[in-house]
């Protein structure tokens, strides 16, 4: 069987003195939605803290299809395929859906030291179609996204993630703060990772948002993890159980 | 929720259009007030004398509006533009005046510039202090230095100085104008077109999306609080080589001036919003009020009254303009 595409190993991290990871191991195979369950403080942030380039893990080591990485920093996270959408600061309100689409990644005209003029043209025709991607139909790209809903705001941050061809989509609790209505369009975007088989580990507190969209549970509990089974082999009361 | 007041579609698309682009309030006031003080003039305000006079001062005023517009847009403040202002012409005359030449000069000037622009940024984001503070502090200190060096006599520039790049008249307009236009042409094509500015604006607009995305917000931050400086410094290089002199007061209150025409101009005090169009027209309005109330025969003490006057409404007016237009939607 092919190596998983991210795979974490033995990690430990402490944060003065609070052992927030204990020996995890954890991993992503291709084409699978792996959701990631447990209590506040469970550890699930900053597992995918550590997978992400935000924090680096005290012990332990994290593969990528099977090769050690060292992912220092979110861009290194991103050079290598991992993106990650959080709650709601994915998102810059004050700028347009092509910009935030591309910021930090601009396909340029022409460039000295990196830095130079940007392809405005590719921008909004590359945004309007990878929008339409997810199943989002949106005015324009120069609306700004101050402007759309929380949902409509997760669906361009899962664009812009499949866009860049990213190996696995890291989903943090993308719908807290949003309404129940807002909620289901998230979780549509979900199911359409999964039928467009796409890899994603999506963090949340709600099970049945898991159950409705995983192949897989992984739950954490006190830094360790505590369960991990296939969502049709396995029922809500029963990982509740392990929390 | 109330309705936007602005009801039918054509309408509400060209309320959206004016709305999203803050500097066209500023334009439009400007526009107003020009024909205003046009008549009060009796017609002497847009006279060719006058508007030269108008036009060769605004270059000073206007480049150190740009340098605090683009640091305000990346989410930081300075209000010590107004010492640098007077510290960088300081260095460049004692420089020049102890037998270094005229270019190696202006360079060391804006070096100073330059460092006190990076001492700013590296204070505010080494140690997490609001940037209003640090530059506060250097407020004082970049003044203090600039009379400790100038050892309280301000020097007299050498007569051999070519001083004529800068302050020759060419029919309407001063040479600054032109280093001016330029500057401003590259900064607005950095802001508007280029990655860098895409950067600048997620760093204010949201940092901790920028930083997630992978944009050296630390980096940026330090290149807006250079620029801002070195615009500055520049300015007043320009304005004491107009004066014949480095006096050590110049440039006292300017940084609340370019605060304001920033503000006039649409830049949002929270970051992300801002262009350089629209801090040349906050710099233009602050000079016209200025040219206007004297052409006028109103007394020169109420100058302060109507800025303070214009930048409160200005930012009342922006507020409530962005409100209405996050309300109107068009066909999402």
């Amino acid at each position: 069987m092919a190596a998983p595409i991210i795979e974490a190993k033995g990690l430990h991290k402490w944060y003065s003195g609070v052992h927030a990871l204990k020996d995890v191991d954890f991993h992503v195979d291709k084409g699978e939605i792996v959701g990631l369950v447990g209590d506040n403080g469970a550890g699930k942030t900053t597992l995918i803290k550590v997978l992400s380039g935000v924090h680096r893990a005290d012990q332990g080591q994290v593969f990528i299809e099977g090769k050690p990485v060292d992912i220092a920093t979110p861009k290194q996270a991103m050079d290598l395929g991992i993106e990650t959408i959080y709650q709601t600061n994915s998102m810059v309100p004050t700028m347009s859906i092509a910009r935030n689409l591309f910021v930090g990644r601009e396909p340029l005209t022409a460039s000295l030291f990196g830095i130079g003029l940007m392809d405005h043209a590719k921008m909004r025709d590359d945004s309007v179609k990878a929008i339409a991607d997810v199943d989002l139909h949106l005015r324009s790209p120069d609306a700004l996204v101050g402007e759309l809903s929380g949902g409509q705001r997760q669906g361009v941050a899962i664009a812009r993630a499949m866009y860049f061809k990213s190996k696995v989509l890291v989903l943090d609790e993308p719908t807290n703060h949003l309404s129940v209505k807002e909620t289901s369009k998230v979780i549509g975007f979900v199911k359409g990772l999964r039928a467009q088989g796409l890899t994603g580990i999506f963090i949340s507190h709600n099970m049945h948002h898991v159950f409705q969209s995983c192949d897989r549970v992984v739950a954490m509990a006190r830094g360790e993890v505590v369960f991990n089974k296939p969502a049709g082999e396995t029922s809500i009361d029963e990982v509740h159980g392990y929390l | 929720m109330p309705e936007p007041f602005a009801q039918t579609v054509p309408m509400k698309r060209l309320l959206k259009v004016y709305l999203d682009k803050p500097e066209l309030a500023g334009i439009v006031l400007l526009i107003l007030l020009i024909a205003i003080f046009q008549v009060t003039s009796h017609g002497f305000l847009l006279s060719y004398d006058n508007l030269r006079g108008v036009l060769g001062l605004l270059p000073e005023m206007g480049m150190v509006a740009i340098g605090v517009t683009i640091l305000m847009i990346a989410g930081e403040f300075d209000i010590s533009v107004g010492s640098v202002f007077a510290l960088a012409p300081m260095v460049m005359a004692i420089t020049n005046n102890m037998g270094v030449p005229f270019v190696p000069a202006v360079l060391l000037g804006l070096m100073a510039a330059a460092g006190i622009g990076a001492t700013n940024g590296m204070i505010t984001l080494r140690f997490g202090i609001p940037s209003f503070i640090t530059t506060l502090g250097m407020l004082f200190i970049a003044r203090s230095i600039t009379v400790v060096i100038s050892g309280g006599f301000p020097p007299l520039l050498s007569p051999d100085i070519p001083n004529w790049i800068f302050t020759q008249y060419i029919g309407l307009i001063r040479m600054s104008m032109f280093w001016f236009a330029g500057l401003a042409v590259i900064l607005a094509i950095t802001l508007s077109l280029m990655n860098l500015g895409n950067w600048i604006k997620a760093t204010g607009g949201q940092i901790d999306a920028a930083n997630a995305m992978g944009i050296p917000t630390g980096r940026v931050k330090m290149f807006c609080f250079v620029l801002c400086s070195v615009l500055a410094g520049f300015a007043g290089i320009i304005q004491v080589l107009r004066l014949g002199s480095p006096l050590p007061s110049l440039g006292e209150g300017l940084e609340l001036q370019a605060v304001a025409a920033a503000v006039i101009g649409g830049t949002s005090l929270f970051g992300g919003i801002g262009t350089v169009v629209g801090a040349i027209v906050g710099a233009l309005l602050i000079r016209v009020i200025d040219n206007g109330l004297v052409l006028s025969r109103v007394d020169a003490n109420w100058f302060k009254f109507a800025i303070g006057a214009l930048l409160i409404l200005a930012v009342i007016g922006n507020t409530w303009l962005r409100r209405q237009s996050r309300r109107i939607k068009l066909e999402t």
